[in-house]
């Protein structure tokens, strides 16, 4: 399973940045695909860029909201945040686990051998900090004299924008080179920082300061697709609690929203049978399957069942 | 034996809202305005400049 993981978010990377030919064009994909949102993070000014990031779109739209009310545009986030909503609300934090090239870039880095260190529980809170305030809060509010804000999270924090399109495009146009200063220092810092803390802890940043993991976070409890925890069958050995990439301890909290649903207690750990993965209540993969009986089948099959022999003739 | 179990509604509830939404966003046309957005490098989000 891990390695059909692996290869998933392999392909996530290569489809979220298929446009291989910057080398020659020198500059980013500007074709009509790039209306489509990514499920992970993924920085859309990155050469390679073939879909929109929707951290980055949703700050666009947040701090232009006022110059597009004044021009009776109505750009106020709806179509970014129906498109992650619906995502979220199907697959929830999946998607870090799965579909976002910056969690699979950590993951790599994390093979690497060293010490390992846990995160800090507290630290996690940093995340809901971020979305809340510099992807919603200061665009909207923090404007300068003709009423424009900033994207505050990519200018100042995303490590992804940093590797994907500020060193890249440095690279591409030469001429940008002279503008750089100490923005692209204290990015290139935070950048660096996150790759070596991921080295030695799990995916530091999906865990501290991802934004968009943040607002998948908060589907855990209701996503459609999640893991279930069978109580019946879990022995509290703690065995799905030492696979776990984040640290969540399973038994005790199934719909943690730390959680990527790596699906590694599963199916390296568990051996109880106590784990499966569930859709809107029915099992579909795991111990689970075929145990269950939903209100709508058990009343067809007890309709078949009723029916007198004679009815199943299948030639009357 | 077999278990009985629930179907979860509040999935499909935050589905048809954030469908919705979307749906307002395409109207407010917005995609147009992403697009055009997603195809400028805005250097300074990206930390030069």
């Amino acid at each position: 399973m891990e390695r059909a993981r692996k290869w998933v978010q392999g392909v996530w990377l290569v489809l979220a940045n298929g446009y291989w030919a910057f080398p020659w064009t020198k500059t980013i994909y500007k074709g009509p695909m790039k209306v489509i949102c990514s499920p992970g993070l993924n920085c859309y000014s990155c050469p390679a860029a073939t879909v929109f990031c929707p951290m980055g779109a949703l700050q666009q739209l947040l701090l232009n909201v006022r110059s597009s009310i004044a021009f009776g545009q109505y750009y106020f986030g709806a179509f970014v945040l129906g498109s992650i909503g619906m995502m979220g609300a199907v697959f929830g934090r999946f998607i870090c686990g799965w579909a976002c090239p910056f969690g699979f870039f950590q993951e790599l880095l994390h093979k690497l051998p060293s010490r390992k260190f846990p995160i800090p529980n507290l630290l996690r809170w940093l995340k809901y900090f971020i979305l809340l305030f510099l992807v919603i809060l200061f665009p909207l509010i923090v404007v300068n004299d003709v009423g424009m804000g900033s994207p505050w999270f990519c200018k100042y924090v995303c490590p992804a924008g940093t590797f994907q399109a500020g060193i890249p495009m440095l690279l591409l146009q030469p001429e940008l080179r002279a503008a750089v200063g100490w923005l692209f220092i204290n990015k290139l810092i935070i950048a660096i920082s996150f790759t070596v803390w991921s080295v030695f802890s799990s995916r530091p940043f999906c865990r501290t300061a991802c934004p968009l993991g943040a607002f998948y976070a908060l589907f855990a409890h209701w996503q459609l697709i999640r893991l279930q925890l069978n109580k019946e069958n879990c022995t509290n050995c703690g065995a799905c609690h030492k696979v776990c990439p984040v640290d969540v301890k399973f038994n005790e909290t199934p719909a943690s929203c730390e959680c990527v649903n790596c699906m590694r207690c599963m199916t390296e750990a568990c051996a109880f049978d106590a784990i499966s993965v569930e859709v809107a209540g029915f099992p579909v993969f795991g111990p689970d399957v075929g145990k269950t009986r939903s209100p709508l089948i058990s009343g067809v099959l007890g309709r078949i069942r009723r029916r007198k022999p004679a009815d199943m003739n299948p030639n009357p | 034996m077999r278990k009985k179990i629930k179907l979860r509604r509040m999935p499909f509830i935050l589905l048809v809202f954030f469908l919705l939404l979307w749906v307002v966003g395409v109207t407010l046309n917005e995609p147009s305005r992403v697009l055009e957005q997603a195809k400028t490098i805005c250097l300074s989000c990206i930390g030069i400049g």
